[in-house]
């Protein structure tokens, strides 16, 4: 159980102003625009610290427990704009911790730390056109020459892929193949040899800028290289549990804001003599998402406990990633129905959620293989 | 330069606000949180205090049950330090009671250069507080400031008026209140929020401040509410559809209200 103190609340309701402030404000214009203005609005984010709330303080980081960031996830859960928030997840949980946890001090002074203020804009390159959940399959190389980098290949899905000024690279430095012979590395978007090739036109959250990347002979530092040479598989998989974690709590307050507007939206909705909440048969459905969000809220509450314990979170996060998405999902499916013609509509804000939310069963590890991961931590497995 | 805010903590408007039946005033037992219509103050007391390049912001409050939640969040803004006022006997103290309360308060925070407040609550929105604490510490008062500087022993104010401003000066110390608006106050920031719980609230009851329990709450309102209704419903108003004359009718609606 954890215990919520005055300091919590603070940080609750300063991320729900930034969000109501710095994000839904201008989330409508942003979403028909297809792109969000990261830098200014990331900048508005680590200017209060909320970029790296766990990390060292020497690197402008809060030192703070992971309590933080479950309230960080919940409240950009709550945004109007699901990818903007995805996008602030990235920045905060997905390219940042292996940088944190295994970097040099060189590369985290000069690339964690504008990272963290907000000045500088980051994305995480692992999923590749033949290797996306499936990690190990992923084909970029990279080629010592020197005290250089020479790195070919392609990243596809990348989120902050258009604006990022730097990327967390997962790419093969041997030919062991398989899980082995990969290493993180930091490339500046400025290195020449980098490229966007294309900004990919998405289902939802479209707000957030999502690109294919090209490494065409691109010369990178060797010392850009995050931790050991050849552990990348096994940092990346470190980082995916934040990475799952964050998604799960963005979830609660996803999930739980859509609830909220749906039955008000219901108590105001009268068909056939009646507010639209008084029939059961919708009271029901909405009384089972509100039961399954109370179980995924405290199961989130124990992932932080162990988190912050020290213990290995895996099996929470792989639980809280694919229950997570899953009853985002009914959701997003039930505020459409309860709303009808109304939620079918772009006007609306149920039909992007419903786009949005889809994401959720895909990016991060698809449900499929949360549960390859399941069955093979518990006794079920082949 | 020391700067003192008064805030004030409220019941958070993003939730229904009650009133209890019994006293006919808002409900206030649970969480409150900083009027927003504070932070302007508290915004501009810590832009002074940087720009005079010394002193300190310190909070004044009144609040049941020993709340510090809204004067947390101050002080996560940057305030240094606050004095709590909390005591059963201020249930029911009208603007008068309140202000007395408040400048005993604001004579316990020490020396201060400038006093700070809104130009009214947004629960009470009596809007008299500030002239009130003027007239009991015997300080010059100035209302409605949309700017402020301090030139020597010398406080300059634009005043915010209908037509536009005043310019008003007068010497220091005095009591001003703020408008909405003109300042950005600015996000506590996670090593604010932090700091914050570390900064000293000095929690006093009217005792420690010397008030007859008599002439503050209930026992020495000279207000009285008599009665409370719920606020009749606003009228539906009037759809023009456009046919291409449709401005004929708004010229003629808003010349009936003679305001063309």
């Amino acid at each position: 159980m954890i215990e919520f103190r005055e300091e919590h609340h603070q940080f609750r309701a300063l991320i729900r102003d930034l969000v109501d402030n710095e994000i839904n404000a201008n989330a409508d214009e942003w979403e028909a625009a297809g792109e969000f203005p990261a830098h200014q609005v990331f900048k508005a984010f680590g200017s209060v610290g909320a970029l790296g709330i766990e990390y060292d303080p020497e690197y402008g980081g809060g030192g703070a427990e992971h309590t933080f960031t479950m309230i960080f996830g919940e409240e950009i859960g709550r945004s109007s704009s699901l990818g903007i928030a995805m996008a602030l997840a990235v920045q905060s949980d997905m390219a940042t911790p292996a940088l944190h946890s295994f970097g040099s001090h060189e590369l985290k002074d000069k690339y964690l730390t504008p990272a963290v203020a907000g000045d500088m804009v980051t994305a995480i390159g692992v999923s590749e056109p033949d290797a996306g959940s499936d990690v190990a399959a992923l084909r970029t190389r990279a080629v010592r020459d020197g005290d250089e980098w020479i790195i070919n290949g392609s990243k596809l899905w990348i989120t902050n892929g258009l604006q990022a000024d730097w990327v967390c690279l997962l790419v093969r430095t041997s030919d062991e193949g398989g899980y082995k012979g990969m290493s993180q590395i930091v490339v500046p978007t400025t290195s020449e040899g980098f490229s966007v090739s294309r900004k990919l036109d998405k289902l939802g959250m479209r707000a957030s800028d999502t690109a294919e990347l090209i490494f065409t002979d691109m010369r990178v530092p060797v010392s850009n290289t995050i931790g050991e040479v050849g552990r990348g598989f096994q940092q990346q998989m470190n980082q995916f549990q934040n990475e799952r974690m964050i998604a799960a709590y963005q979830m609660v307050g996803a999930v739980e804001t859509a609830l909220e507007r749906t039955a008000q939206y219901l108590k105001e909705r009268n068909a056939f003599g009646s507010p639209l909440l008084a029939n059961q048969a919708i009271q029901y459905e909405l009384a089972e998402i509100s039961a399954h969000l109370e179980v995924l809220r405290h199961h989130n509450w124990a992932a932080v406990a162990a988190f912050n314990a020290g213990a290995d979170i895996t099996r929470h996060a792989t639980v809280a990633k694919l229950l997570s998405a899953r009853l985002a999902r009914r959701m997003a499916d039930a505020a459409v129905q309860y709303h009808g013609g109304m939620g079918y509509v772009e006007d609306n804000w149920p039909a992007r959620f419903f786009r949005d939310t889809r994401l959720w069963s895909i990016g991060g590890g698809a449900d499929e293989v949360m549960l390859r991961t399941l069955a093979r931590l518990d006794p079920i497995g082949a | 330069m020391n700067v003192v805010v008064c805030v004030k903590q409220i019941p958070d408007p993003a939730d229904p606000g009650a009133l209890d039946p019994n006293t006919k005033t808002l409900k206030r037992d649970g969480k409150l949180i900083l009027d927003e219509s504070d932070s302007y103050g508290v915004e501009m007391a810590l832009q002074l205090v940087d720009a005079a390049g010394s002193g300190e912001v310190t909070l004044v409050s009144m609040a049941p049950n020993g709340e510090v939640s809204g004067l947390r969040t101050a002080l996560a803004m940057g305030a240094a330090k606050a004095v709590l006022v909390s005591d059963d006997a201020l249930a029911g103290s009208d603007a008068l009671g309140t202000s007395k309360v408040l400048a005993k308060a604001i004579a316990r925070a020490g020396e201060a250069d400038l006093i700070l407040t809104a130009t009214e609550s947004s629960d009470g929105y009596t809007g008299t507080v500030p002239e009130q604490i003027a007239e009991l510490l015997q300080l010059p008062s100035v209302t409605f400031a949309k700017e402020i500087a301090v030139d020597g022993s010398t406080l300059k104010v634009q005043r915010q008026t209908e037509a536009g401003y005043d310019e008003v000066e007068c010497p220091l110390p005095a009591v001003v209140s703020v408008t909405a608006g003109v300042v950005e106050p600015r996000y506590p920031s996670f090593k604010g929020i932090m700091a914050a719980k570390s900064k000293p609230v000095d929690q006093v009851t009217i005792a420690d401040l010397g008030i007859d329990a008599a002439s503050v709450g209930w026992a020495g309102a000279g207000q009285e509410i008599v009665e409370i209704a719920q606020a009749e419903a606003r009228e539906a108003g009037t759809i023009i559809e456009d046919d291409g004359e449709a401005f004929a009718q708004v010229v003629k609606f808003l010349d009936d209200l003679k305001v063309v």
